[in-house]
């Protein structure tokens, strides 16, 4: 998250123990354990209200936990050091552009701010990354001009300025039209091969998780239920998960 | 309200350890300037010239018929300077300018704009809350003071024309030159600089701790002004004792 020592990008690893949370006294997160490799697309799945979105607000530091330690290379991502140290990115479900910003204004809002560059080398930079992610005439609209796809889009821009090692991305493909979503998909899959990012998504999209996931984790209840490869996933015998995989819709005849 | 205060402190805490980054936020200072000054300054003369005839038509007439003709001056000027402009202003700042802080922040809180500066390791109270501070108190006491100005001239015209005083303006001026002293205007001026930061820390707080959507801004921005006044009421009544000569 810290500007300060931009190394060449580098995927990180993420391990997850114990991870505990309660909210007025109601448990959501009730022991957490996985572990995330470097350069990975880790996938966590799972219905709505299991606890996925309280999970990742952990994992980026917005969330402190009841117990358990969240470490990145071996090192607990509650010390400020640590966190300043990797640099981390979250794309929200909402895409969470500052609406008085124009879209340049956002992708480039890190580097301003941080006063990591001049203002010709953030135009530069800002105007490449959003020509990755297929939105270079876009740089001056306003968020409220984009269709929902677009503003996913511009967050993940605004995200790859940070030239992060770890991107953390909440429910991507929400709210998204299956070409959107598969153009946000293809997005991360070609991030992760060309600057071998670690990825961490969120969603309950099973297209896209058995479409991009390195593994993927199944969440119900608080807890994961299993982990491991699409395919083992997909052959998992436990009926949350197979009622989760398979759910759809039936109409009588 | 009351267990909100622990947290209005804290605010002002922060802001005031954040006051370093104060030249590299100088831009949003700038802009939230011009947004208060440029949304409230016809609406403070407007109103400060009908408060300063308001005083001179209520004391005027009673004055005159008991031939304290002399103190009609120094009424309206003293009563202006020390109580009336710099409380209705920060009423007026609190609903109209701390209302849209909380709104805007709110709103931010509510669509996840403020998680995603944090994700940037990007602090909301340089961002946000420090900008519009000192906004706030560098504006409203340059309004107090244009209303002050505008309300002593209000009560001239009032007094002058009324046909129960008939004043002449350069009499009014020169009884009130000799009541209010530039002390007067300063302690109005200082009270409400103290208003300014209340509004600033109440608004801002509120729009950080919004929860919830639509509903939830309307709550802040409700609670916001609420505490705003109260506050300033109370703080009017400690400053005023702390002040007196």
């Amino acid at each position: 998250m810290n500007g300060s020592n931009h190394n060449p990008v580098e995927g990180v690893g993420l391990v997850v123990r114990g991870l505990h949370k309660s909210f007025a006294g109601e448990a959501v997160l009730r022991g957490i354990d996985f572990t995330v490799q470097p350069g990975e697309i880790f996938v966590i799945m799972g219905p709505s209200g299991s606890g996925k979105s309280v999970l990742l607000k952990h994992l980026i530091g917005l969330e402190q936990p009841d117990a358990g330690e969240i470490l990145i290379n071996g090192e607990p991502v509650t010390r400020p050091e640590v966190a300043a140290k990797y640099r981390m990115a979250f794309v929200f479900q909402s895409g969470a552009l500052l609406n008085s910003l124009t879209v340049g204004e956002n992708v480039g809002l890190y580097l301003t701010e941080h006063r990591l560059k001049t203002a010709d080398e953030i135009t530069k930079i800002v105007a490449e990354k959003l020509a990755d992610v297929g939105l270079k005439d876009e740089l001056d609209k306003m968020p409220s001009e984009l269709s929902g796809g677009m503003k996913k889009r511009a967050a993940i821009a605004r995200a790859l300025v940070i030239e992060p090692q770890l991107i953390f991305y909440d429910e991507p493909t929400s709210e998204l039209d299956p070409v959107s979503a598969v153009v946000i998909g293809n997005e991360i899959l070609e991030l992760n091969q060309r600057i071998h990012v670690t990825s961490l998504v969120v969603t309950h999209d099973r297209d896209l998780a058995f479409g991009v996931a390195d593994r993927i984790a199944v969440m119900a209840e608080g807890r994961i239920v299993t982990i491991g490869t699409p395919d083992e996933v997909k052959h998992c015998n436990d009926p949350r998960v197979q009622q989760f995989l398979h759910a759809g819709l039936q109409r009588e005849k | 309200m009351f267990e909100n205060c622990g947290q209005f402190i804290i605010l002002f805490w922060h802001t005031l350890l954040a006051l370093p980054q104060t030249w590299r936020q100088r831009q949003k200072v700038k802009e939230q300037l011009f947004e208060i000054g440029n949304a409230s300054l016809l609406m403070v003369c407007m109103l400060s010239f009908f408060i300063g005839g308001v005083v001179a038509l209520n004391f005027g007439p009673p004055l005159v018929e008991r031939s304290f003709t002399n103190a009609v001056g120094g009424v309206v000027g003293l009563g202006l300077a020390k109580e009336l402009a710099p409380v209705m202003m920060a009423i007026l700042i609190a609903g109209r300018i701390g209302s849209a802080m909380t709104a805007e922040i709110g709103s931010m809180a509510a669509y996840q704009e403020i998680d995603a500066l944090r994700t940037m390791n990007i602090n909301p109270i340089y961002y946000l809350v420090l900008p519009r501070i000192l906004a706030l108190a560098v504006a409203l006491p340059m309004l107090v003071v244009i209303s002050v100005l505008v309300g002593w001239l209000g009560g001239a015209v009032v007094a002058n024309s009324n046909h129960l005083m008939e004043i002449p303006f350069q009499v009014f001026f020169s009884d009130l030159r000799d009541i209010v002293d530039l002390s007067d205007v300063a302690n109005g001026v200082f009270k409400s600089f103290c208003f300014a930061i209340i509004i600033g820390v109440v608004s801002c707080h509120q729009g950080l701790a919004t929860i919830g959507g639509p509903r939830g801004i309307g709550r802040s921005v409700t609670k916001a002004v609420v505490n705003s006044i109260v506050l300033i009421v109370i703080s009017d009544y400690i400053l005023t004792r702390c002040l007196l000569k």
